[in-house]
């Protein structure tokens, strides 16, 4: 079988060193994967061809990158069912500086690893003999103990790519993994140092829910499913003064109360009904909004038979979450 | 045709021009829709970071009343779709489908579990066809150049949104677009995150999502931007000039809900299709089309 993939290379040490495509076509086996395909360019065409691969198990993390568009794992894509169009198009990882052609720094990346602390942190008395976990408090963690570092999920995450300081998809998945390990935290497992921390700037709440991380990570840890779960945990432990917390628990209310969202007062109450400078700031959108009839309803009417609503609410979170 | 209608929270709400212009182009399209006045909200996926079981029972209900009405939903809103459609997707467990059902009892409703909720621009691809769409298009957007905004919960997770079965919802917008008589411009942004659900907890970094992709849209010539979802919609046109004065450049992309764009072509006018309301203002798009200013 005939690939033809196109290649975004680059070359630091080129004379006017700027990132250019390539087409190269190789033969490989009908059920050769892209990884193949891309070894045989280097071994063929161009030996100064520079990637990352080793295992070629998907076991090892070495070959993420973006296949036409979307990352993933070199060694774990099947040629035949990436090529669209007759080509194959192949990209480094995105949200990490280039070194050479698909080779990034991933220095940044392993930065905000070990900005999480990625290590159990068991508070009070160390326990006598060993710790032991029982296999049913540990199950849920099996997904996301998973994670092999590839990258695939920084590299499409769609804050990281207007902001380099959040913490991202891989490190939060991480810090979840200790978050909801029983041994972490104190005697009920309740990790609060660390969760205090994530709610900071650039951490939990700076998640936009895109999903592009559930779709690239290549071992099903789902990142964006733990950093939601962080943020159920954080507001369980009591860390509710932020804008996040205040905009979940206040859409909640909305529901909760009419049935569906007010939107007009969803904004002041994530904001902070006395974050005055904040509140000013979105006056001149208000009133943009206001002069083109674009304003949420003034009075928030409730939706007919609101009240079953507000009763699958006191149902499904039991009388215990209602106080 | 007929549908069980949902239009979502936002179409009534902060989008008041997009429900309108939807009930204007599903009459010409013979698409009946009837209202579920008691639907609840879907959650958005704000609910479910709270708690999963519960944004998926208001869904269940939802998806119950549908089933009473003997219709299928039809949703206008990318970011209603994709939480139902995950919702469904859960909801296929028997065992978790009977505790959910559970919570439903005592207001008489049961989700059997065949809704198959349908966003708009999916009905028109799948169920009305586009031969239908073209043969109502009266005023083509011809010479329009228009970048596609799908919104992230019409496209991700693929699983839950059945892409394997119906594998023209990867490119339905495109077709859109090409049926009413557009140019396609493609970019990279077009599946990305409009930055609208971080608006009120880091607007700096929401700001900077809504000026990256209309000016990556401008710069590859796009006259307007296209979207299926109205919370795109409320981050990328009525947050346009703050994005634009952040990022220090002018921007100036009208950006049109699937159903306006729609409408246009079919001879609608600009002030029934609700673009008066729109905080970009779209003349310069009207005046392209020869569309008279009234």
């Amino acid at each position: 079988m005939d690939v033809t993939l196109k290649i975004k290379r680059f070359d630091p040490e080129a004379a006017d060193p700027e990132s250019f495509w390539q087409d190269f076509t190789v033969a490989i086996d009908e059920s050769g994967t892209v990884l193949d395909a891309l070894i045989k360019v280097r071994e063929d065409h161009d030996g100064t061809f520079s990637l990352r691969c080793s295992c070629r198990s998907a076991i090892c993390g070495s070959c993420a990158m973006r296949i036409n568009g979307h990352a993933g794992l070199a060694c774990k894509t099947q040629a035949s069912t990436a090529i669209k169009d007759g080509i194959i198009t192949i990209e480094p990882a995105g949200n990490m500086p280039v070194i050479k052609d698909l080779v990034v720094n991933f220095d940044s990346f392993w930065d905000k690893i070990n900005q999480i602390e990625p290590y159990l942190k068991p508070e009070g008395p160390e326990p006598e003999a060993e710790y032991i976990a029982s296999n049913e408090s540990m199950l849920h963690l099996s997904s996301v103990t998973s994670c092999i570092m590839c990258g695939a999920c920084v590299s499409d995450c769609t804050v990281m790519e207007v902001d380099p300081t959040f913490l991202g998809p891989a490190a939060l998945a991480k810090a979840y993994r200790f978050t909801a390990d029983p041994r972490d935290g104190d005697a009920n497992g309740l990790s609060k140092d660390r969760l205090e921390e994530l709610t900071k700037p650039s951490g939990m709440w700076d998640c936009t829910r895109c999903m592009e991380c559930v779709t690239a990570c290549p071992k099903g840890v789902a990142p964006m499913d733990r950093i939601m779960a962080l943020r159920d945990q954080a507001i369980e432990a009591g860390f509710t003064n932020t804008n996040g917390a205040r905009h979940t628990e206040a859409f909640s209310d909305s529901v909760e109360h009419s049935g569906w969202l007010d939107e007009l007062r969803l904004v002041p109450k994530s904001v902070g009904i006395t974050n005055i400078s904040a509140l000013i700031g979105y006056a001149p959108i208000a009133i943009q909004a206001l002069t083109h009839g674009k304003m949420p309803p003034i009075i928030h009417k409730k939706l007919p038979q609101s009240e079953n609503v507000r009763k699958i609410f006191d149902k499904v979170e039991g009388p215990e979450e209602r106080k | 045709m007929k549908y069980a209608f949902f239009p979502g929270c936002v179409s009534r709400g902060g989008c008041p021009e997009l429900y309108p212009a939807t009930k204007l182009i599903c009459e010409k399209l013979d698409i009946e829709l009837q209202e579920m006045p008691a639907a609840s909200c879907t959650g958005a996926g704000v609910l479910q970071e709270k708690n999963q079981l519960l944004g998926d029972t208001l869904n269940a209900r939802t998806f119950a009343m549908a089933e009473a009405l003997d219709l299928p939903i039809l949703t206008i809103c990318s970011t209603c779709q994709g939480v139902m459609s995950q919702a469904n997707h859960r909801l296929k467990d028997p065992e978790y489908l009977a505790k959910v059902n559970g919570f439903l009892a005592e207001e008489d409703l049961e989700y059997k579990g065949h809704a198959d909720p349908k966003h708009l621009l999916w009905v028109l691809v799948e169920d009305v066809g586009l031969d239908k769409l073209l043969s109502l298009i009266t005023r083509p957007l011809a010479g329009v150049r228009m970048a596609p905004f799908y919104g992230c919960y019409i496209v991700r997770p693929t699983d839950a949104l059945e892409f394997e079965d119906h594998p023209d919802r990867e490119t339905a917008l495109e077709q859109i677009i090409e049926t009413i008589g557009a140019t396609v411009v493609d970019f990279e942004g077009k599946t990305r995150c409009c930055g609208f659900p971080i608006l009120t907890i880091n607007e700096r970094n929401s700001m900077a999502m809504v000026a990256k992709h209309t000016l990556e849209a401008k710069e590859l010539g796009a006259d307007a931007m296209i979207t299926p979802c109205p919370l795109c919609h409320l981050n990328l046109d009525s947050f346009q000039p703050k994005a634009a004065a952040q990022a220090g450049r002018p921007i100036g992309l009208p950006i049109l809900h699937m159903p306006q764009a729609i409408g246009l072509a079919m001879g609608l006018s600009p002030n029934d299709m609700g673009l008066r309301r729109h905080i970009v203002n779209t003349t310069p798009l009207e005046v392209a089309l020869g569309i008279p200013n009234r």
